[in-house]
């Protein structure tokens, strides 16, 4: 039951948040603060954690290709696999749920225990709206050139790793990078990271709007946020992946 | 004006309001008083729709709100300034755009309009040239007069306060108190101050609800209220030695 009252209460605020806003150039003006916020923020640790965990996958990709029959471009195509259908859109996503997902639901949970969503209410403002949309809208805009970003430098530390370690050849790994390329796969890669994206920032805002108490009820729904999105990145991971991958 | 008639309201089985009605008048500080816990703070929500009632209405101009459709609400809402025990003001917001806020979502004023209005709005509380600074670089009582600053900056027609004096330092207090007066009488707002300060009570109660045990229990004025035989409300306004005394030494 408690589970249909969730999923119920997330729908009615959804409802809340698409209606339409007061202002739009006020949302406008939200909308690019949040992609600095979410987006430009969670940088640095997108880029450190492509770095290396490009570099680790050649490494193990290297190591698991031990035979003489299997050609050492294989090296850059795995890496390449790996971190554009799976790593980049799911596990970045993952570490933003926890990122960006707790930092809105501590957000949005402080502002209505301290009574400042109560205050836009009586403004006469759509609470949900003005404090849900911009952050939904910002993430799932910026969120696929983050994950662009993150693609591109896993590619170059795996290539530096690679390189550095003697796993393959400069050349063997853009060839690697390059062989069987299907332009598709981005397409389902970017489709997952915009899903992600609105899983993460809405639900994260649903925990943070419906928080009731102090300060330790705050840090109860951030945590709630974090690991109810992780477990519906997953599932919806898995959904996609058998909409667009399975034959 | 803002008429509530029998109003009720309840949380489960408890009955937190039960059959309360009161007149709030334009140009007059209107006051609600009562011991903590006696539903002061219900009432208020449920005036501004934080609440819905069980039963009642809620006249403003003759507008029963509780039956309204949500985007009339919301009109009526823009009508209404509000100033909380904490202040509210938006922690990620300078005290600029705090003020601001409410003329950016509601109004087509120019930046320059809109930059007068909030000069105006803080140096009518004496908060002049504090434009940049931040919630956390000011102090209770500059919070609670930033916040005043906010609720009238749209040319509220309805001004809530909740307990505008609560931990603040007397002399403090009593700024706060004459800046609500001041300005209910300047701009003829209708205004409701909740409090259980007397010296907000004798300070500027014009017109006086007692609130007991969620009852509307007595009525009247300053004047009225040093007078009342009530035995509540005697309770309540002479709680301690020192208003004892206070009354004795002038009747003697």
């Amino acid at each position: 039951m408690t589970l249909f009252f969730h999923i119920g209460r997330y729908f009615m605020l959804l409802f809340r948040v698409f209606s339409k806003p007061e202002k739009f150039s006020v949302y406008g003006r939200q909308i690019i603060y949040e992609i600095y916020s979410l987006g430009i923020g969670s940088l640095s640790i997108v880029s450190i954690i492509s770095v290396f965990m490009g570099g680790v996958i050649t490494i193990q990709a290297a190591f698991g290709f031990s035979s003489p029959w299997i050609p050492l471009y294989a090296v850059g195509f795995t890496t390449r696999e790996s971190m554009l259908l799976e790593f980049c859109p799911t596990i970045v996503s993952l570490i933003l749920a926890g990122k960006v997902g707790s930092n809105i639901a501590s957000e949005i949970g402080a502002m209505r225990v301290t009574e400042q969503i109560d205050a836009l209410e009586i403004m006469g403002v759509n609470s949900a709206g003005y404090l849900i949309l911009p952050k939904i809208l910002a993430a799932m805009l910026i969120n696929p050139f983050l994950i662009a970003i993150s693609m591109f430098l896993g590619l170059v530390g795996g290539y530096l790793m690679g390189i550095s370690s003697g796993a393959c050849t400069s050349y063997e790994y853009i060839f690697g990078i390059q062989a069987f390329f299907e332009p598709w796969k981005l397409y389902y890669s970017f489709t997952k990271v915009v899903v992600f994206a609105f899983l993460i920032t809405s639900v994260a805002s649903y925990f943070g709007y419906f928080t009731n108490g102090g300060a330790l009820e705050v840090g109860r729904s951030s945590t709630r946020a974090v690991v109810i999105t992780s477990i519906l990145i997953l599932i919806f991971n898995l959904i996609l992946t058998q909409l667009f991958l399975a034959r | 004006m803002i008429e509530i008639k029998n109003i009720s309201k309840s949380f489960g089985d408890r009955k937190i309001i039960n059959d309360v009605s009161f007149t709030f008048y334009p140009g007059k500080t209107n006051l609600m008083i009562g011991e903590s816990g006696c539903g002061k703070t219900t009432i208020l929500k449920l005036m501004v729709g934080l609440h819905s009632v069980d039963e009642g209405q809620i006249l403003y101009s003759g507008r029963n709100f509780p039956a309204l459709a949500p985007r009339e609400k919301q009109d009526v809402r823009k009508e209404i300034g509000m100033l909380f025990q904490a202040g509210a003001l938006f922690d990620s917001q300078t005290l600029e755009e705090n003020v601001r806020f409410p003329l950016d979502m509601f109004t087509h004023l120019t930046k320059a309009e809109k930059l007068d209005r909030v000069n105006f709005c803080l140096e009518r509380v004496k908060l002049e040239g504090r434009n940049k600074l931040y919630p956390s670089e000011l102090s209770g009582g500059m919070k609670k007069r930033a916040a005043l600053a906010r609720a009238i900056a749209n040319n509220p027609k309805y001004l809530f306060c909740d307990e505008p004096n609560s931990g603040l330092d007397p002399k403090t207090s009593i700024v706060i108190d004459d800046l609500i007066q001041d300005i209910t009488r300047e701009y003829n707002i209708t205004t409701v101050v909740i409090t259980h300060d007397m010296n907000s009570v004798l300070e500027i109660g014009e017109n006086i609800m007692f609130i007991y045990k969620g009852q509307n229990w007595w009525v009247g004025t300053r004047e009225e209220i040093l007078k009342a035989t009530n035995k509540e409300l005697y309770d309540f306004v002479f709680a301690s030695e020192f208003m004892q005394q206070v009354f004795k030494a002038s009747r003697s």
